[in-house]
């Protein structure tokens, strides 16, 4: 038997979902970016259940660029939130409110 | 290609009015570039020299032309027709809307080039004594030759706009003229009263040159009158068009030759030097609309309605303007309202048919007028200023020759027979009684007897009886130099002789008029005439000579009516009260208090504010926290995925 | 007989499988966002990305699951790990902002929703003789359709790098 490819989609959906949930429930700055980092990886599933179902290997080769990219993007993002905490000595999401007007 | 020598060695006559026309243009010219470096020092006159000497050539010239248009027989003297001369070009030509440089010469054209010439010739003479010691004179010459080009251009053009050129510039040298002494508000202010309202005529005329390019698919005078002989066999199925285009010309009309209601300006014009008074606002520039009417005549002869307001309007301005100049003091504004009655007399003229008659009382109007207001310059300069007929008298024995030209001038205005008045105003009168025009000829007569008293009392106020104007002024009464005294005498000699002239039947042609008999007279009608004009003299002798006391008394019992003449019929105070209240008042209580700066200024801030308004309210969603932003976006991809799912 | 034979076969199916790790994924998910220790939420997306790795061995891309061990699990999350540590990060309390959160978790149903909804007609039939080799996967990567996209993201790892070093200095 074989995974239904809806199945694999309702799990990357509800995973995602839950990304969703926690980037607006977590205070913490680096929370958010894991919880950032858990919907990158729904979409990966995405693509890996698409790739299966589709007979074509691109979906994967995406994958591996989607993580390429998170990679790097984790590497500049904590660095980011190294050079805030250094500023502000403080790791809440809502104390950084300067990026306006 | 003809070249221009070639032409003038096979026609030289040819071009002979191009040279007349553009001679005073060169004197203009040379006189704005050169003119200061002529007139070498205070007292030398250089400038005028060359002004008079230019248009005295022009005359010259144009006397060649006559004779040679009298040479040619009758049946020709429709004209020298010229299109494209050896300029060789039209002036405007867009599409099918040509216009060229022609010019007109016909008897008409010819006749008036003569008197604007001619007497323009004699009143620069006069200039150069009139004007010896205004330091502004190298100017004055300058836009006395300026004003000539212009007139000769209004008679001579060939066509519409040409003549339009000529009015407007006429106008404009009207304007400069008489705001001569531009320091003196007065003045100033008369030089634009006089454009303004002329420009209110020139709507008309310029609606009515865009009707007869509409209408008649011509603006060409010549043709025009063609077109209007050919109407004239058709049944009249333009009937509205030719009484539209006539009035339109007539509202023109009436601007430049000041009738009822555009009449205002011409009194204000006498701010003016008196020369120029003498030159343009008797002798030329306020007959161009007797002219006018007169060149379209053959289109006004398919009109009964515009002939009726034509003639009407004439009489009613020529009773009007006599009426006023009973009460007026001043010497040259009695002139003034004589000359905005006695075009009326024209008008009138030509509104019963008899456009020859009206253009006959033109040419002799233009001798008695200018030789009238000359003199009164004379009696100005010998008062040294002073115009008011009351500080004026008993200057017969010191200035006599001045005294004598001005009684052959009063006596001809006022009709006295043989002088040249007697022949063109009674002709007019004449032709009111034989086309059975009573009411109009009953009012012509009424004006008469009234143009002789007020012009007989100018002449006893001025000349006879005790001075009245003080001891310093009466040691300083002296004659004019002979430059001055010199035109007056010529034209009063022209005064005896120019009534005599053909000029109705010389015309003939030229105002399609059906051929001209003589008019038999009624026998009541010369003795008529001639009890009218010695009844406003005797009239005026008794009140001013001998009970002088009279005119007072008959003052204080009539006053109220003396006070409307005062006023002019309230003219100019409704004018004034129209210009005020309706315009000034209207224009900054609505236009710019409402219109302008709340509507349009509140638009426009209005706008400012609204985007300031919005721009504040949108400034509030940048928070500053990431996560509202992050909020927002999400709530955008649901929609965005909803908007899709219901799509599908 | 037959029928514990079937649910003995249907417990090593991919099937089962397959529900007992999304499962797993499921409720480890659920802990990073709850949690309130974040040391203790980057343990649970480990646990997260360690079975969604298992997923796509089960889905047939084993290279990928084991690259999703190797960087994600392995390099990614450590990195993280590394900087909770390094900022002494404590307990924290939940996140302000009533609005806000209901807003979030409104939203966030009303996608998942959404999601549920557009997903339903995916219905596709795997095809048949899919090949996913790490031989065949590399024969992807590198042919001529990816070898620039390739490239570039080496190049973009290097910026990352340049700029994590920058942005993290104390004295530039």
């Amino acid at each position: 038997m074989t995974i239904p490819l809806q199945h694999a989609l309702y799990l990357s959906a509800l995973l995602f979902c839950i990304g969703v949930v926690g980037v607006f429930l977590r205070r913490n700055v680096i929370t958010v970016f894991m919880c950032i980092e858990l919907m990158l990886n729904a979409v990966n599933l995405a693509f890996v259940a698409f790739s299966r179902a589709l007979g074509s290997l691109d979906g994967q080769v995406l994958v591996f660029f989607v993580m390429t990219v998170a990679a790097a993007e984790a590497a500049v993002g904590l660095a980011i939130v190294i050079a805030l905490h250094r500023h502000k000595d403080s790791l809440d999401l809502d104390a950084f409110n300067i990026m306006k007007w | 290609m003809r070249s221009v020598f070639d032409v003038i060695a096979q026609q030289p006559a040819l071009v002979l009015p191009w040279i007349i026309l553009l001679l005073p243009l060169l004197g203009f010219v040379v006189l704005c570039l050169f003119g200061d470096a002529i007139k070498r020092d205070e007292e030398d006159d250089g400038a005028g020299i060359l002004a008079t000497t230019v248009v005295l050539v022009s005359f010259g010239l144009a006397v060649w032309v006559f004779a040679s248009l009298l040479a040619q027989s009758p049946a020709n003297r429709e004209g020298l027709r010229f299109v494209q001369p050896y300029l060789g070009f039209e002036w405007i030509e867009v599409g099918s809307f040509a216009i060229s440089m022609s010019l007109l010469v016909d008897p008409l054209s010819a006749l008036m080039m003569l008197v604007v010439t001619g007497v323009g010739g004699l009143i620069h003479i006069y200039s150069l004594g009139y004007m010896a010691h205004d330091e502004d004179r190298v100017r004055y010459f300058s836009y006395l030759n300026l004003f000539t080009f212009f007139m000769l251009l209004l008679i001579l053009g060939g066509n519409l706009p040409l003549l339009f050129i000529g009015w407007e510039g006429v106008g404009l040298c009207s304007y400069l003229l008489i705001g001569f002494w531009f320091k003196k508000k007065s003045a100033s202010d008369a030089g634009k009263k006089a454009f303004i309202v002329n420009r209110i005529g020139d709507a008309g005329l310029i609606l009515g040159m865009a009707l007869a390019w509409n209408a008649f698919g011509t603006l060409d005078t010549f043709e025009l009158a063609e077109h209007a002989q050919n109407l004239a066999y058709e049944p009249i199925a333009q009937a509205g068009v030719v009484t539209a285009f006539c009035l339109l010309l007539f509202l023109g009309a009436c601007g430049k030759s000041a009738q009822l209601p555009l009449h205002v300006w011409l009194p204000d014009a006498m701010e003016g030097p008196t020369p120029v008074s003498a030159l343009i606002h008797a002798a030329t520039m306020v007959t161009a609309g007797v002219y006018l009417v007169a060149r379209m005549a053959p289109m006004f002869r398919l009109s009964e309605g515009a002939l009726l307001a034509v003639a009407w309007v004439g009489a009613i301005t020529a009773l009007m303007a006599a009426t006023i100049a009973l009460v007026q003091t001043d010497i040259k504004r009695v002139l003034a309202y004589s000359t905005v009655s006695q075009l009326g007399y024209m008008f009138l003229a030509c509104g019963i048919g008899a456009f020859g008659v009206g253009v006959f009382h033109v040419f002799t109007h233009a001798f008695f007028k200018a030789l009238l207001f000359l003199g009164s310059g004379s009696v100005i300069h010998a008062m040294s200023g002073e115009q008011d007929m009351r500080k004026m008298g008993g200057l017969r024995a010191k200035i006599p020759v001045t005294f004598w030209t001005f009684v052959v001038g009063t006596a001809t205005i006022a009709g006295i027979p043989y002088l040249a008045g007697y022949f063109s105003k009674d002709e007019i009168l004449l032709n009111a009684v034989v086309r059975e025009r009573m009411p109009l000829f009953w009012i012509g007569l009424f004006t008469a007897v009234l143009t002789a008293f007020y012009m007989s009392r100018l002449l006893f106020m001025t000349f006879f009886g005790t001075f009245r104007g003080g001891h310093d002024a009466e040691h300083h009464v002296h004659e004019s130099p002979w430059t001055m005294l010199g035109p007056l005498v010529v034209l009063a000699g022209a005064c005896f002789y120019v009534g005599t002239l053909p000029v109705d039947s010389f015309l003939g042609a030229a105002v399609r008029s059906p051929d001209q008999h003589h008019l038999e007279a009624p026998d009541w009608f010369t003795p008529t005439v001639w009890a009218a004009a010695f009844a406003g003299i005797l009239g005026a002798f008794f009140m001013y000579v001998v009970y002088s006391g009279l005119p007072a008394r008959i003052y204080a019992a009539l006053r109220p009516l003396a006070r409307v003449l005062e006023d002019k019929y309230g003219f100019d105070l409704a004018y004034d009260a129209f210009a005020s209240k309706v315009v000034v008042d209207g224009s900054a209580g609505v236009l710019w208090k409402q219109v302008d700066a709340s509507l349009i200024d509140g638009t426009v801030n209005g706008a400012g504010r609204f985007v300031d308004g919005v721009s504040r309210a949108a400034r509030t969603l940048q928070t500053g926290v990431v996560r509202a932003y992050a909020l927002v976006i999400l709530g955008g991809a649901v929609a965005l995925l909803g908007y899709l799912l219901w799509m599908r | 007989m037959a029928g514990l034979e079937r649910l003995l076969q249907f417990v090593v199916s991919e099937v089962f499988l397959f529900y007992v790790f999304s499962l797993v994924a499921v409720a480890s998910a659920l802990g990073v966002v709850l949690q309130r220790n974040p040391i203790r939420s980057a343990f649970s997306l480990i646990v997260t990305l360690c079975s969604l790795s298992a997923i796509y061995g089960l889905l047939g891309s084993p290279f990928i699951a084991a690259l999703q061990v190797i960087v994600y699990a392995g390099a990614i999350m450590v990195l993280f790990l590394f900087v909770l540590m390094l900022l002494n990060v404590r307990r924290e309390e939940p996140s302000g902002g009533r609005a806000t959160r209901s807003a979030a978790i409104l939203l966030a149903l009303v996608l998942a929703g959404q999601l549920g909804v557009a997903l339903t007609g995916a219905g596709v039939t795997p095809a048949a003789g899919f090949d996913a080799s790490t031989a065949s996967f590399a024969r992807v990567l590198f042919g001529v359709r990816f070898l620039y996209v390739f490239e570039a993201t080496s190049i973009l790892i290097v910026a990352a790098l340049v700029g994590a070093v920058l942005v993290a200095k104390k004295e530039l």
